[in-house]
């Protein structure tokens, strides 16, 4: 498709639950300094294959290539060390800790056996900038106090801190005002134009529009298509997602084995 | 990111608003303890002028001090959302293989204190196991813990027997005091050292651009410690003996201090106290940060039971004995309520150590205070009751305020 390699890759991917087979043979790339959105009606398998990747579920068979090299991925520290960071819906953040705090959870900066806080703030301060971040008064303000566009802010920065190379957003934006939307999808472009390969769950069309390059659409567990956001068309995609094809693209009869 | 200081001239009035919208936004933070210690203070001064006494106040200490060190221990458990009720009989538990090792089987004092130590290690570890491995609601554990301890105590104690302790080092712990330059020398090290501590914290920040507390603030902190500790050393240094020269710090009181320190550090400034609060508040996000949750509720179980362990060596010191009530009635009660009446939520997630010092202080004058006034138990146990309970509701209600407001 390009000419630039996938910086992730997954080939013929199989995860099953029990007896429910959620995701048949799915392929999926994801591109440095591109967004990629991944569309799919309730149920079709976005999240599992989300968890895939992050290594929550292991997958039952398939490849998994990481920057061209084939890796195993069984736990989301496995995940976190190839770079590789998710935001889940539901923000993951504590309440009654500041934005720093957050932030470096589970990863703090210590000289010794003491935090090293100012290290922390500093740098909590340079990637919030380094995203344009200026709507927090202070870092030291407790994440309850936040907006919920602030909130996502805040966790999209705590994914960025750390290098990573591919960023998986769960939908963003579904709780969010239209104002704040616009906000973190300006953010969501920033991390691609970073040179981040970002990955993006959305049910929204114009937000997949708005932002994304790519479009990879899962129909009841198969990847129906995964195409350039440029070539198709709203209401194709709109197929794809609810019969799993489009004219010439998407899953063929029988094909889906 | 550096934050434009504020011209000193506004600086006052700015922190007094930032403080006044914290408390309205229901981050009420020490202000219903220190406001009860004043009410409570006041009115039992009015009706009984020997409660204003340096002799009372150091009374008022040592008898505290069994709550307060125990609440420390709580405060690790109620971080969590969860509670420990066997908390109490913990203490008696420890109190009484303390007193039976050095008493009934000659040891020498530190070993038994480490023996009543690691017995209340041991027993954190068991109930945190439950709680934590097995998936036992920590309500239903600690109350069977609670059930359980009480007959120990009675096996451990044959059927009730009161063995005293003797030894002059445990005795002294409850009973004597330090003479008072010392006294004075560790009240100049605890400002000194804590003015430092500040000062170190503001420069490393000023240095790499960072906010910082304005140095009023700085100084205002740092002269009301002064104050309050040169206040409570002077007074405590005052002779309060009747017959003989009776004056110093009780040394329960650089004990406590002691735990003080290592707790608060704990809880602020390492990497693990950071994920008592992150298990507290959202324990599905610390799992995701890769905090392991088991074993930092185990961790928080076995600090409390040993932190009920100290407690129980004082209170055996402060009685010179043991007996099976030792840790029992109402100490746990009175043990939570100093917890929460300092501010630590039951919710989880809020609370520091301080909050045991200022609630403990709150519960041991209410006892001291009706007793003095010649209430009995049962009126005492009544008012202490309905001070949880409000306790409790403020906490409740402050925090509803906070979730509407986006403070917590």
């Amino acid at each position: 498709m390009s000419s630039q390699a996938p910086v992730l890759e997954l080939r013929g991917i199989d995860k099953s639950f029990g007896p429910v087979q959620v995701l048949h043979n799915v392929a999926f790339s994801a591109y440095a300094g591109e967004v990629t959105a991944l569309v799919g009606d309730n149920g079709a398998g976005k999240s599992t294959l989300v968890k895939c990747i992050g290594g929550i579920h292991p997958y039952d068979s398939g490849e998994y290539y990481f920057e061209g090299n084939r890796v195993q991925v069984n736990s989301p520290r496995d995940a976190a060390a190839l770079g590789v960071e998710i935001v889940y819906q539901d923000l993951a953040l504590c309440d009654n800790l500041d934005i720093v705090q957050n932030m470096f959870l589970g990863r703090e900066r210590k000289s010794g056996l003491v935090l090293d806080e100012a290290t922390m703030e500093e740098m909590a301060a340079k990637t919030l900038a380094g995203l344009s971040v200026r709507t927090v008064k202070s870092l030291r303000q407790h994440v309850s106090s936040l907006s919920g566009g602030q909130r996502q802010t805040v966790a999209i920065a705590k994914a960025v801190l750390w290098n990573s190379k591919v960023v998986i957003l769960d939908e963003p934006t579904a709780a969010l005002g239209v104002a704040q939307t616009a906000q973190v999808l300006e953010l969501v472009r920033q991390l691609a134009d970073k040179g981040l390969a970002v990955v993006l769950i959305s049910h929204n069309m114009n937000d997949v529009f708005a932002v994304s390059d790519r479009i990879a659409a899962l129909y009841l567990g198969r990847m129906a298509a995964q195409v350039k956001a440029s070539e198709v068309t709203h209401s194709q995609v709109v197929e794809l997602i609810t019969s799993g094809r489009s004219g010439e693209l998407g899953l063929k009869n029988g094909a889906a084995t | 990111m550096s934050t434009q200081t504020l011209p000193p001239k506004t600086e006052a009035p700015v922190i007094v608003r930032e403080y006044v919208d914290r408390v309205r936004g229901g981050d009420l933070g020490a202000l219903p303890a220190v406001l009860g210690l004043v009410v409570l203070t006041v009115v039992f001064s009015a009706f009984q002028p020997i409660f204003f006494s340096p002799g009372n106040f150091a009374n008022l200490l040592t008898q505290g001090a069994v709550y307060v060190v125990i609440a420390m221990g709580l405060i690790f458990v109620l971080l969590l959302g969860e509670i420990d009720l066997s908390a109490g009989f913990t203490s008696g538990v420890c109190a009484a293989v303390l007193a039976i090792t050095l008493t009934n089987m000659g040891w020498p004092w530190y070993a038994s204190v480490v023996a009543a130590m690691i017995t209340g290690a041991v027993i954190g570890l068991v109930l945190g196991t439950l709680v934590a491995k097995i998936g036992i609601p920590s309500f239903v554990v600690t109350l069977a813990a609670f059930i359980a301890f009480q007959g120990v105590v009675l096996l451990l104690l044959k059927q009730g027997t009161n063995i005293s302790v003797r030894d002059p080092t445990i005795v002294a712990i409850a009973n004597r005091n330090l003479p008072p330059w010392l006294g004075w020398l560790m009240a100049a090290v605890t400002v000194a050292g804590y003015a430092a501590v500040q000062l170190a914290q503001a420069r490393n920040r000023a240095r790499r651009g960072l906010p910082t507390t304005p140095p009023l603030l700085l100084a205002a902190r740092v002269g009301g410690l002064a104050l309050v500790v040169g206040l409570v050393v002077y007074v405590l240094n005052l002779d309060r003996g009747r017959a003989v020269v009776l004056q110093g710090v009780p040394i329960v009181v650089p004990v406590i201090l002691v735990l003080f320190l290592i707790w608060t550090f704990v809880l602020r400034r390492t990497a693990f106290g950071r994920h008592i609060y992150a298990v507290g508040g959202n324990a599905e996000a610390a799992r995701r940060a890769g905090i392991s949750v088991d074993r930092i509720k185990i961790a928080c179980f076995v600090i409390c039971s040993f932190m009920a362990s100290i407690g129980g060596i004082i209170a055996a010191s402060r009685a010179n004995s043991v007996d099976p009530n030792t840790g029992g009635s109402n100490v746990l009660l009175f043990a939570v309520g100093a917890a929460v009446i300092g501010g630590t939520s039951l919710f989880g997630g809020k609370g520091r150590a301080l909050d045991a010092i200022l609630g403990g202080a709150v519960v041991a004058m209410i006892e001291n205070g009706m007793g003095l006034l010649g209430y009995g138990a049962g009126q005492k146990l009544v008012v202490t009751g309905l001070v949880l309970l409000l306790a409790a509701s403020v906490d409740a209600l402050s925090r509803k305020r906070a979730a509407a407001t986006g403070h917590r």
